[in-house]
């Protein structure tokens, strides 16, 4: 082996700041795109359950679309691309702020709440249908019924697979690195073509997504042991 | 005019006549035995009188109004006539209590102290009140069947429909959730019930109808409608179960 | 809209220069996610069976595998397959074969979870009735739960084939000549059509994905009519 360890160059001076500012970012990025894919998800998976054919259809379009292609052709799709459709103030603007971050937020707020549409529609569907009928009868009206009945079960079905959406995302978010948007992914990189150590660069970066992952990945093993017992039918 | 008038009443599910001209009337206070084989329509018939499936032809009145006026508010139709399912149908997210005060704290705007004092006693009468706060999850069959019971009891219903309440319970378990039907009986409430509890239905039924392929065959008393059916089908039916 | 340049280059995304160059475009990404499957399917099964034993050792090393691996991302992973290993271990893989590497250790964690997920979806009588008549815990697994177990994985093995096909784009960052990296070239040399080209390759990877989607849906529906069920 002709490889020299040296751990104090990432985990000391400016090299250990780079690292923790890239881990910041992907923490940054992964959490303004989570809270819109959230809300883009839920946004879509009502139409898909709205009743209405034409917004059916386009939710179904939609996640069909987006699930089913590379997030890395997405992500280059709207950082090359969006002079093209977007319309061109929109473009001014997203150019005068960060345009790395714009796109690589947007793409991956796209692609993540295809994905969390689909957890959030099998989430209601997963509830079953003598659920709506037995609250209808005793004369909820349908509002009543989803918001006291449907909902509350279909939400502590649905939180862990959200969870482990919003998990993947935080890994997906390392693929913004080939549009230049300086997370920790890149930053490992950049490490490693400034000093060629980059083993010790990517062990620390490994690990920042591993304490993630797996702290939040055990969470969602105790809830499921506590809480989602009680939901037998 | 009757309590529940039931008249002309057809139903297709798509192509498949469910239904095919049933006809009868209900008087407040009395007791309604359905029965017939499976796949008869007698979960259809019921339900229909609490609009949870709808009818193409014929007319259903319950306590004078048709209940397919479009100015009826389907939903205080349904906070009147009460309905246990076979397969309880509790929700397994709320505790006993909020099982039982949901619809009258959320339909009626009855107080929450008010409903949970309320939601106790129906409990206690049908005696599990023991049990309210715990979750469906942990609770037998014949208890969870005396639950729903109650909770459908909590919107002080004029009418009770029960679907078969008893079939999907271990065979120690009826009797509990039959005694709870036999007080709600004696006390005078207007029930129609599917089942094919024979010994129930001598006890309290004041009549008995018999459905084969969505018709009525056979209706009558019970002593008699046991003792002396007139119809073949009745007769090999009642012969299978007896 | 500029589709001609598209279409000019149409042959380039569907197999790249062959055959008189190397293998490119949507034949080469193709080829990694099938080789891919193939390798991660004996992955995950050997892994996913380690998590059923009996062997307290064996369960926590599959499941160290499967956590770690899932938890990490798979670019992290083909770094570390193509710049580090060969550093830290003196050894040299061309581009196709690091990716193909990392691709088969990534998705071979998360086959590991669906043979682990399928066996123990089966009704618990299964096992007892084959060790009732006598077979040993290895004979029935082997003879009785892994062919109706597997047979009911099929539909996740699809998707997971699915999600691979996407994932195999990542290979472009490490070189690899791919469908993604035919559309980056492309667009360098031809720089005004981005959206066309990238809306390009999106609807050929869509077709693939889409039609394996369809057809793993169908298979679950079929599927599950023939289930043992009970406990
Ligand atoms: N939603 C539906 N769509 C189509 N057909 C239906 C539907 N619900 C019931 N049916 C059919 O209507 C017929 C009558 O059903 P119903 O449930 O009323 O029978 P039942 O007499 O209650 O039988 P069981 O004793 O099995 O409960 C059956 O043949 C059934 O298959
Ligand atoms: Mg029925």
């Amino acid at each position: 082996m002709g490889y020299q360890f040296d751990w104090s160059l990432v985990l000391t001076g400016e090299y250990r700041d780079w690292l923790l500012d890239g881990f910041v970012l992907t923490l940054k990025i992964s959490a303004l795109a989570g809270v819109c894919a959230l809300a883009l998800g839920t946004l879509v998976a009502v139409m898909r359950l709205s009743r209405v054919k034409p917004l059916e259809w386009l939710s179904l379009a939609f996640t069909e679309f987006f699930r089913n292609t590379p997030l890395l052709v997405q992500i280059f799709f709207w950082y090359f691309g969006s002079e093209a459709f977007l319309p061109k103030a929109v473009n001014v603007w997203l150019y005068k702020q960060d345009f790395e971050f714009a796109a690589g937020t947007i793409a991956l707020t796209v692609y993540s709440s295809a994905f969390i549409a689909e957890e959030l529609r099998s989430g209601v569907f997963s509830i079953p249908k003598n659920q709506l009928e037995a609250s209808r009868a005793t004369g909820l009206n349908f509002l009543q019924a989803y918001r006291y009945v449907i909902l509350p079960q279909a939400f502590r079905i649905v939180i862990p697979p959200l969870i482990s959406q919003l998990l993947n995302l935080l890994k997906n978010s390392s693929l913004v690195m080939t549009i230049g948007v300086m997370e920790l992914t890149y930053q490992a990189r950049q490490v490693e073509s400034f000093t060629f150590h980059g083993f010790e660069a990517f062990t620390v970066a490994t690990l920042l997504y591993l304490a993630v992952s797996l702290s939040v990945s055990f969470a969602i093993t105790m809830y499921n042991k506590h809480f989602l017992h009680q939901l037998r039918y | 005019m009757a309590f529940i008038e039931i008249n002309g009443l057809h139903k297709w599910f798509g192509s498949f006549h469910v239904l095919r001209g049933i006809t009868n009337q209900v008087e407040q206070g009395e007791v309604l035995v359905i029965c017939g084989p499976s796949g008869s329509g007698k979960s259809t018939l019921i339900r229909c009188v609490n609009r949870l499936e709808e009818y193409q032809k014929g007319t259903i009145f319950f306590d004078g109004r048709d209940i397919h006026d479009p100015g009826m508010d389907v939903n205080s139709l349904r906070a009147e006539i009460g309905i246990v399912f076979q397969q309880f149908n509790l929700y397994p997210h709320l505790s006993v209590l909020k099982n039982v005060t949901l619809a009258p704290t959320k339909v009626r705007g009855v107080p929450r102290a008010e409903a949970e004092e309320m939601g106790l006693a129906l409990l206690e009468r049908v005696g599990i009140h023991d049990q309210a706060h715990k979750y469906p999850a942990e609770l037998s069959g014949g208890q969870q069947q005396r639950v729903a019971i109650a909770r459908a009891l909590a919107m002080k219903p004029k009418c009770m429909l029960f679907d078969e309440p008893t079939s999907a319970l271990d065979p120690e378990m009826i009797n509990e959730v039959l005694n709870v039907m036999k007080d709600l009986a004696r006390d005078g409430m207007t029930m129609l019930c599917v089942t094919h509890e024979m010994g129930f239905a001598r006890e309290v039924a004041d009549r008995v109808i018999f459905m084969d392929a969505g018709e009525v065959l056979e209706e009558a008393p019970p002593l008699e409608f046991f003792t002396n059916p007139t119809h073949e089908r009745t007769k090999l039916f009642l012969k299978e179960i007896l | 809209m500029r589709w001609d340049i598209v279409y000019n280059n149409l042959d380039y995304l569907l197999w790249g220069s062959f055959p008189n160059g190397p293998l490119g475009g949507i034949a080469a990404s193709i080829m990694l996610a099938v080789l891919g499957i193939f390798g991660a399917f004996w992955l995950g099964l050997g892994f996913g069976l380690m998590r059923l034993s009996n062997s307290r050792i064996l369960r926590a090393v599959a499941m160290v595998y499967v956590e770690v691996i899932r938890g990490t991302p798979l670019l992290m992973l083909i770094f570390w397959f193509y710049f580090l290993g060969p550093v830290v271990f003196n050894y040299n893989l061309p581009e196709f074969q690091s990716a193909l590497m990392a691709f088969v250790v990534f998705t071979g964690a998360f086959v590991a979870e669906i043979v682990r997920a399928g066996v123990n979806a089966l009704p618990g009588g299964q096992m007892e009735a084959a060790r009732g008549a006598g077979l040993t815990r290895f004979q029935a697994m082997r003879y009785v739960i892994l062919p109706q177990a597997l047979r009911n994985m099929i539909p996740s093995f699809v998707n997971q084939f699915v999600s691979l096909t996407k994932d195999t784009s990542l290979a472009y960052i490490i070189g690899v000549n791919e469908l993604t990296k035919a559309a980056t070239q492309i667009n360098n040399r031809e720089v005004v059509a981005p959206a066309e080209i990238f809306l390009a390759i999106a609807v050929l990877y869509f077709l693939i994905c889409w039609v394996l989607t369809a057809f793993s849906r169908r298979m679950e529906r079929h599927l599950a009519r023939y289930q043992a069920r009970g406990r």
